[in-house]
């Protein structure tokens, strides 16, 4: 019998002809190289010169209804803000977000073809891919693309058959099955009051609160995170946006400016 | 052999300046018309801006070379489109078509910052904003080039609009009228003049609103 290897078919053809942009999806999108002796110098100039905005603060973690995903929405230049509204929060379909953090255009493109990828699944085999197997699938697509300059550090966060499902996937070509993740230049931060305030047993209100508390700190200490906070839950139903707050204002909701006491009024003094 | 460095690069920069501004029912798209290279400037006259559909226009900064490249390979997919479809096609559209199409030169980028703009479907004002690899989001207002750290800080005090990731959800479109939207993107421009080398010349403005499409010029400084 003979194995049916496809999957097993590097993803990306290196040094293959430039494929129809309206060709099939099965095969990964072909790119084209420039032609150099320095491969790995040029893409460290181009990289230099385009900038690729970077820098956030998103989390996921399961718990006993589902699972909480929260992020930013700065995106950052080198020092400058490109943009306060980012959405990082990508929605790959009904039931399965994916969060962004590295490159932006590298994460909008590879979670849109992972869309495309999982609706394929449904298509061809009558069910819905489960998280593990999406999770593979981009994983899988940017293993071969590893050494080329991706920058990719993302969550596949769903609800399948198997309950609820978070992994984490990054260009390098890592894939961890976990309970807990935090990624971006805010995740020290996050993770201290993540850890610190998480129970398997909470409820949705409880666990949203904690996510927003966890991205709102990292927003004040990271300059690179900021914006407005997104907080989405996934649950049995698929997912749903919970909340969206600037984190400004989330400042002063936490702490309030209080008027502070008065001991001794001033008292005017007629003539010298 | 030592190894050696290149000593020429396939890009250049040619500086300028573009801004997009949407509105409740119009959008406003401008651009300086001044190519330099360095320090000198190559010409006065140049558009920076190109229809790419009935409704959708796109003005872009960077190495031009790329940005016309960028251009007639858009509008040879367009016309592709529109032998498919019978119908042209609609700014949002042919903004995911201009993301995958910067995307698929991710190893060898256009050197090219853009900014789309145009009415939607239902004759709604929306800009498109995007990095040189793709990456892009609906926006109320944009501005991308040389000048455009000068530029955006301006736009964020007289448009900020609440961000569209809020929940409940508030509308990006600025209230602006379509006069007091253009007259502002001539203020923007006459200020990012005086203090970015690479802006100035002449400006263009593109209005497009119900009745289609207007054109419109200013002078800049020269100097």
């Amino acid at each position: 019998m003979k194995l049916d290897t496809t999957g097993l078919e590097m993803a990306a053809p290196l040094w293959g002809s430039h494929s129809e942009l309206v060709d099939g999806f099965s095969a990964a999108p072909s790119f084209e190289l420039p032609i150099t002796t320095d491969f790995d110098g040029f893409q460290k100039e181009a990289v230099q010169m385009v900038k690729p905005a970077k820098g956030t603060t998103t989390l996921a973690f399961i718990f006993k209804e589902g699972v909480m995903v929260a992020a930013d929405s700065r995106a950052s230049m080198g020092g400058y803000i490109s943009s306060q509204s980012v959405k990082k929060i990508i929605e790959i379909n009904p039931y399965m977000l994916g969060t962004m953090a590295g490159g932006a255009a590298d994460c909008q493109f590879w979670h849109r073809n992972l869309g495309i990828k999982c609706r394929l699944h449904e298509l061809a085999n009558k069910r819905r891919i489960s998280v593990t197997g999406a999770s593979k699938l981009l994983a899988n697509i940017l293993y071969s693309y590893r050494g080329m300059g991706l920058s990719v550090g993302t969550m596949i966060a769903g609800w399948d058959e198997t309950g609820p499902g978070l992994y984490y996937v990054d260009s390098e070509g890592g894939r961890l099955k976990g309970m807990r993740f935090s990624v971006g230049s805010g995740s020290p931060y996050a993770y201290g009051v993540l850890d610190n305030g998480y129970r398997y047993d909470m409820s949705v209100e409880e666990a949203a609160e904690l996510a927003r508390r966890a991205i709102y700190h990292a927003t004040f200490r990271d300059g690179a995170s900021g914006g407005v906070a997104s907080v989405y839950y996934v649950g049995p139903n698929g997912w749903k946006k919970l909340s969206g707050d600037d984190v400004g204002e989330l400042h002063y909701k936490y702490y309030p400016v209080m008027p502070s006491m008065v001991e001794q009024a001033m008292v005017e003094v007629a003539g010298a | 052999m030592p190894k050696q460095q290149a000593n020429w690069s396939p890009y250049d920069n040619n500086g300028g300046s573009c801004v997009a501004i949407a509105g409740a029912d119009y959008c406003v798209i401008a651009a300086d018309t001044r190519m330099s290279t360095g320090y000198n400037i190559l010409t006065r006259d140049y558009s920076k801006i190109c229809k790419l559909a009935d409704k959708c226009v796109m003005a872009s900064s960077g190495f031009q070379a790329d940005v016309k490249a960028l251009q007639k390979h858009l509008a040879a997919r367009h016309l592709i489109y529109q032998h498919q479809h019978n119908k042209q096609m609609s700014c949002p559209a042919m903004a995911q078509l201009l993301s995958n199409t910067l995307y698929y030169k991710r190893f060898f980028p256009y050197y090219s910052f853009n900014v789309l703009g145009g009415l939607d479907n239902e004759g709604k004002g929306c800009v498109f904003t995007y990095d040189a690899v793709g990456s892009y989001e609906k926006v109320g207002y944009s501005s991308q080039g040389s000048g455009s750290t000068l530029i955006m800080p301006f736009l964020d005090n007289q448009l900020k609009s609440p961000s569209p990731l809020l929940l409940p959800v508030q509308d990006a479109v600025t209230p602006l009228a379509e006069a007091e939207a253009v007259d502002l993107v001539k203020t923007v421009f006459a200020s990012a003049s005086e203090r970015d080398i690479y802006t100035g010349d002449k400006l263009e403005i593109v209005v497009i609103n119900a009745d289609g499409i207007r054109r419109e010029y200013m002078d800049l400084r020269k100097d």
